[in-house]
């Protein structure tokens, strides 16, 4: 696939109050054609906000936001042609069909009438609509809704697709499931998808963002996010020749790129377990057996844990 | 256009997906029915006249005319901002004065076709002897207005809230004073009094069901529209403020 470095989204210090309460604060990020960007942050975080701005719904406080060059608050018309959009729980008319909702969202989007048929036929087969077409969508379950809420985003085919939380509420089959068909649609289109679910980002996305309290903390690709973010833990337990724990403790911080060491009760007599966290990502096993040769104790246990991206998440994102 | 003409389609289909639209049509028929025949006295004045009939979608014990619209815009706004659906609405590529005009349009067409129900009342009568059509085209084209404003006003009131009931009520409120103010002028100085009574949609309507269009209280009733839905269209643009 041919990927042109194109900027499809250009958010350049937008802020948006919400009376006095500051949702979003100088948020500045750029996505350039075919990135999947995962935006992951704890509730409240900002993350419905930015999405909110950039399909229109309403403009910053401050800031200037563009999609494909054109102003999210000017150019709102032409912006929102250029967008699906799925919002939070996926929110339809309950009193019509799967089909006549994507009829209506296609005729809203002003999709030729000739042309409607065969993009509905599209979007179904993509969403794995098939055999609900003409089911009330008060009557479908959660996840067939969130189906419709995808096809009724992608109705337009569509450069752009903004999904906010689009698992959430749904049963692990159908997780898997929608995570998948996202998988499969950011192979063709630029997508910015919000969820607090990490496993989701790690599973869909190609780039991650973390907002906390409106502000970015992290923008990084999955794989770098984990090798810079991510310090290396190890789980050693020792069978010391002597000295308290406390002094072991003590001697186990003096090794090179060592951060901290906690202490873990364990129930042996002599035996000692501690926590090492890393200071970068280095490698610090051959270090730590070391220090147990040179200090004649015997190495029982060394396991090393690579930071997950929930680690890193909750690292950055504590109160 | 065709956006609008969408929105209009889907809202009007949406009014017979729920049982409330019959069970307002069904209320309305009745109550002017009851009001016509009964209340205004039809068969004691035993005269073929339909000013009774007129004066019965705005009986000031009953004033159903205010209360049928307020039940048909309720929800038309306010229930999209409760669903969420409001917001996939608002982030097509639609403007939002074109929402307003395909959402009041599908309340007019319910409206017409309510009325068109009760043309069944003026052809009885006129089964009985001979009318004067006059003043029934006239009733009409009053009944018409005055619904429009009625629903544009609704519409309005639907439109600042996420609460049905809220918004109905708020609709009443409205409908009410510019129903009821009338019947303030006879206490008021003449100067007011001649300005209340002008606002009054009772004064208006009157003069069009007597048969007498009159492009005044024509343009009365179309300013009020206009005003409602310009402002029903600046609280859909309200969540753009900074």
């Amino acid at each position: 696939m041919v990927q042109s470095r194109e900027t499809m989204i250009e958010v350049t210090d937008v802020t948006k109050f919400y009376g006095p309460i500051k949702a979003v604060d100088s948020l500045s990020f750029r996505l350039e054609r075919g990135e999947v960007l995962g935006f992951l942050g704890p509730n409240g975080a900002g993350k419905t906000t930015t999405m909110k701005i950039l399909t229109c719904y309403m403009p910053p406080t401050t800031g200037r936001a563009t999609v494909k060059g054109k102003d999210v608050f000017r150019d709102a018309l032409e912006v929102r042609s250029l967008i699906g959009y799925l919002p939070e729980n996926a929110p339809l008319y309950h009193d019509m069909t799967a089909r006549e909702y994507l009829r209506f969202i296609a005729e809203m989007r002003q999709i030729d009438t000739r042309d409607i048929v065969r993009r509905i036929k599209h979007v179904t087969r993509t969403c794995g609509l098939d055999g609900v077409l003409d089911r009330m969508i008060g009557t479908l379950s959660k996840g067939y809704r969130q189906r419709v809420g995808l096809a009724q985003a992608m109705i337009h085919d569509p450069e752009i697709l903004i999904l906010d939380e689009p698992t959430s509420g749904l049963d692990p089959n159908q997780i898997v499931e929608m995570r998948n068909l996202i998988k499969e649609i950011g192979k063709r289109k630029t997508v910015i998808l919000s969820t607090h679910n990490l496993s989701e980002v790690q599973a869909s996305a190609t780039r991650v963002l973390i907002i906390h309290r409106g502000k970015i903390v992290t923008d990084a690709s999955t794989d770098q996010i984990q090798k810079t973010r991510g310090r290396n833990r190890y789980e050693v337990v020792l069978a010391a020749e002597d000295g308290s724990r406390e002094e072991l403790r003590k001697a186990l911080r003096g090794i090179d790129e060592v951060e901290k060491v906690d202490a873990i009760d364990v129930k042996e007599e002599d035996v000692w377990s501690f926590e090492i966290l890393g200071k970068t990502d280095a490698d610090l096993r051959r270090p730590i057996f070391k220090f147990a040769v040179d200090g004649g104790h015997t190495l029982l246990e060394l396991k090393p844990e690579k930071a997950s991206l929930e680690s890193v998440f909750m690292e950055l994102t504590r109160e | 256009m065709q956006r609008t003409i969408s929105i209009a389609k889907r809202e009007f289909f949406a009014y017979f997906n729920s049982p409330i639209a019959y069970i307002v049509l069904t209320v309305f028929l009745l109550a002017v029915g009851i009001l016509f025949f009964i209340m205004s006295g039809f068969f004691i004045v035993n005269e073929a006249t339909m000013r009774g009939f007129f004066n019965a979608f705005h009986h000031p014990m009953f004033p159903v005319f205010p209360l049928f619209a307020a039940a048909v815009t309720m929800r038309l706004i306010a229930e999209e901002k409760r669903q969420g659906t409001f917001e996939i609405l608002v982030t097509l590529p639609v403007r939002d004065v074109e929402i307003i005009l395909g959402k009041y349009l599908a309340a007019l067409m319910f409206l017409a076709a309510v009325l068109i129900l009760t043309l069944g009342y003026p052809i009885t009568v006129s089964l009985a002897a001979d009318m004067d059509w006059g003043p029934i085209l006239g009733g009409y084209m009053g009944l018409l207005l005055l619904g429009a404003s009625y629903l544009a006003i609704g519409l309005l009131a639907s439109s600042l809230t996420e609460h049905q009931v809220i918004a109905f009520f708020s609709a009443i409120v409205i409908s009410f004073s510019f129903y009821y103010v009338s019947y303030s002028s006879a206490f008021l100085p003449a100067s007011i009094a001649s300005f209340v009574q002008y606002m009054s949609f009772t004064y208006h309507f009157n003069n069009l069901s007597r048969g007498v269009v009159d492009s005044r209280d024509v343009l009365f009733f179309l300013s009020i529209i206009v005003a409602a839905l310009a402002g029903a269209t600046l609280a859909l643009k309200a969540r753009k403020w900074r």
